[in-house]
């Protein structure tokens, strides 16, 4: 039987396509900055001296880490609605990315940190560093060095997932192809299209992944240690 | 439209959730048998075979679950292959939890120490004896801890078969939805069920990385 | 209460690890301007009580006072403490991340509030200090442990502090390499630098203490000038000078 594909007429949409992978690169832009930035804390609260933030660090990361993304979007989706907050579909998206990938962040972020050396918090210490500048000036970066390659992959991974977006109607790049393959027909073309663009930016967010480690351990840049 | 939650209700989720674990016991077997080949491609001394495998696990790794069903169900039944959701289901996450398992359990294979490979072939054993005597064996031990959190992700993933109309544990929540209309309140109840499924397994898993990292503890000199 | 000359001083210091008792009564004081080196085997709670002078470890009685200020006081000042105590340890404990400037100037413009110019100029002065001017852009890691090591002393130094605690800072070396650190400890008494050290460094210590300490069992067991090493009051001094343990 023959196969009759015709990939010229989806490609014609080309400029949907683009937007789509903008808003997707977006996405996964704005949760890797503010999930980053919350993990990063959730990581600093589960090492604290302090039972009850250590255990609420604790329960997010567990309850975040055991359900499917699919649904965590649509609780908050419909949770931030029937608190009567009508908020655009591209902000409840980030907003479940950021909240998924954080507690991502979080295991990994707790990992570096216990691989910082005891040795290496007192000596800050006994500097006269505050405990606020031991965590900034010494345990923050050398952390993130550590778990650099596995923060990297979560990333990349946090980007993927942002395709389930599409079931809450963000305009990223998923939901561009659905309208797209219903509009020509042409499901297969579309799919296979939009799985290139994907492989494509993971690749792009890889490499921007590496240029900002150079920008973040300037030693490594400087001694030439693969990241 | 409206109404209140009764045990009809309850019977289908819990159908459902019987189809989550079946669909997830299906992409576990399928993905683990693909995923073992793949992982010995990887490795194996033909470079074509070693790229052909890195390559599959590149791209499949850099597309979305959603997608690759999407491919499945809606894709190929656009160029005359209907699939039923079921099977489209049941392929799609063979193939992307393949690459995964590939992944890891190269990694396993190879973190068997390098002196255990060079004593099995000072013995003369062929390369097939040698992986399947020696090597397996160890790396089976290193590789539980991993493979028993992946299973996490399985079960998950399979929230995402609902999107092409399978009607496991998330489907049958949007169903109900569709007639309740409490939203909020089904996802929550949802969200419940699959953490009871997955919660047990992480803990598993992280008392089989323990002891692992126990077993591997040397004694600090002092 | 105590000595008025005296920079740092302790009183009947307890401290226990569970059921071990690492320091059982522990007292000496140190003047301003003296080198005090504390001996012993490991074990016998000598890195505890110099651990303890920087509040490392909390003692469970007993009293600890350095510059004034009250170590065992649950309330004291831990900033204005450490401040004036510089401490380097036996694993130099350089920052890996920074190179040896910044590792210099971190506490100094981020405790002290000094200007970002003038602690430069104070990492050079303090390198110059330790001999290693050249190495003001390098990564720890480019470093041997010695010049390590003294790169850790001028990260101290810095700081500009009233005392200064060295724990058995030459163990981690090479024994070709602990002469060029003895050197720079030993320029620094001659400046007049207060010190405790804890040492495994016998002659050394024999040539720069102006008191020792021998400590065994959590214990002050014998204390005097050098000269004590050289005629021991005590057996177990007198064995452990003759087989250093």
């Amino acid at each position: 039987m023959a196969i009759n594909l015709d990939f010229p007429t989806v490609w014609a949409r080309w400029p949907s396509f683009l937007d789509g992978a903008t808003l997707t690169l977006e996405l996964a832009l704005m949760a890797t900055v503010f999930g980053g930035t919350l993990g990063t804390l959730c990581a600093v609260g589960r090492r604290s001296r302090n039972s009850t933030i250590a255990s609420l660090s604790g329960a997010y990361v567990e309850a975040i880490r055991n359900t499917p993304f699919l649904v965590q979007i649509f609780l908050v989706y419909f949770g931030l609605a029937s608190l009567g907050l009508k908020l655009s579909a591209f902000t409840v998206a980030a907003m479940a990315l950021t909240i998924n990938v954080g507690a991502y962040t979080t295991e990994i972020m707790r990992a570096g940190f216990d691989a910082i050396p005891r040795g290496q918090i007192e000596a800050a210490e006994g500097l006269a560093l505050s405990r606020f500048q031991v965590y900034w000036h010494i345990v923050l970066l050398p952390a993130m060095e550590k778990v650099y390659p596995s923060l990297t992959s979560q990333f990349v991974l946090m980007m993927l997932a942002s395709s389930v977006c599409s079931q809450i109607s963000a305009e990223e790049l998923t939901a561009v192809a659905n309208f797209i393959q219903s509009d020509t027909y042409r499901a297969f073309e579309t799919y296979i299209t939009i799985a290139v663009i994907y492989v494509v930016l993971s690749l792009v967010l890889r490499a921007g992944f590496w240029g900002l480690g150079l920008v973040l351990f300037p030693r490594l840049r400087r001694l030439g240690t693969p990241l | 439209m409206g109404g209140d939650l009764n045990i009809n209700h309850l019977e289908f989720l819990g159908h459902g959730a019987l189809w989550t674990l079946g669909l997830s016991a299906m992409a576990l077997i399928g993905g683990g048998l693909f995923g073992f080949v793949l992982a010995l491609a990887r490795i194996a001394p033909a470079r074509a075979l070693r790229w052909a495998s890195g390559g599959y696990i590149q791209l499949i790794q850099g597309t979305p679950l959603l997608v690759i069903l999407f491919l499945g169900y809606f894709g190929l039944a656009a160029i005359g292959f209907d699939l039923s959701p079921l099977v489209a289901a049941g392929a799609s996450l063979t193939i992307y939890n393949a690459a995964y398992f590939g992944e890891i359990w190269r990694g396993c294979i190879q973190s068997v120490p390098k002196p255990q490979w060079e004593a099995a072939e000072g013995l003369g054993l062929s390369r097939t004896q040698r992986m399947f005597k020696v090597i397996l064996p160890q790396a089976i031990r290193i590789a539980t801890p991993p493979t028993v959190g992946f299973t996490v992700q399985i079960i998950k993933n399979t929230s995402l078969a609902s999107v092409i109309g399978f009607v496991e544990l998330a489907r049958a929540g949007q169903i109900i939805n569709n007639s309740l209309f409490k939203p909020f309140l089904i996802y929550a109840i949802i969200a419940l069920i699959y953490f009871a499924m997955c919660y047990p397994i992480s803990r598993l898993s992280r008392r089989l990385e323990r002891r692992m990292a126990l077993g591997r503890a040397q004694p600090i000199p002092a | 209460m105590s000595d008025p000359t005296a920079i740092v001083s302790l009183k009947d210091v307890h401290k226990s690890f569970g059921p071990l008792k690492v320091l059982d009564g522990v007292s000496f004081s140190v003047a301003r301007g003296e080198v005090m080196a504390i001996i012993g085997r490991s074990g016998s709670g000598k890195s505890t009580a110099l651990r303890c002078i920087d509040r490392f470890e909390r003692i469970d009685s007993g009293t600890i006072e350095v510059c004034g200020h009250r170590v065992d006081d649950p309330q004291v000042d831990l900033k204005a403490l450490r401040q004036d105590i510089g401490i380097v340890f036996q694993s130099y404990n350089l920052f890996p991340h920074l190179t040896v400037e910044e590792n210099i100037t971190l506490a100094p413009c981020s405790v002290k509030r000094v200007a970002k110019a003038e602690a430069k100029s104070l990492a050079r002065q303090v390198l110059a200090q330790v001999g290693l001017e050249d190495k003001l852009n390098s990564y720890p890691e480019q470093l041997s442990g010695g010049q390590q090591q003294r790169a850790a002393i001028a990260r101290s130094l810095a700081m500009q502090p009233k005392v200064m605690l060295f724990d058995e800072v030459t163990s981690a070396l090479d024994p070709e390499l602990t002469g060029e650190v003895l050197k720079v400890i030993e320029a620094l008494a001659a400046d007049g630098m207060t010190m405790v050290m804890v040492t495994h460094e016998m002659g050394f210590a024999k040539g720069i203490a102006d008191r020792i300490v021998f400590m065994h069992r959590g214990k002050v067991h014998e204390a005097g000038t050098a000269g004590i090493l050289s005629a021991p009051a005590t057996p177990e001094l007198a064995q452990f000078v003759g087989t250093g343990f």
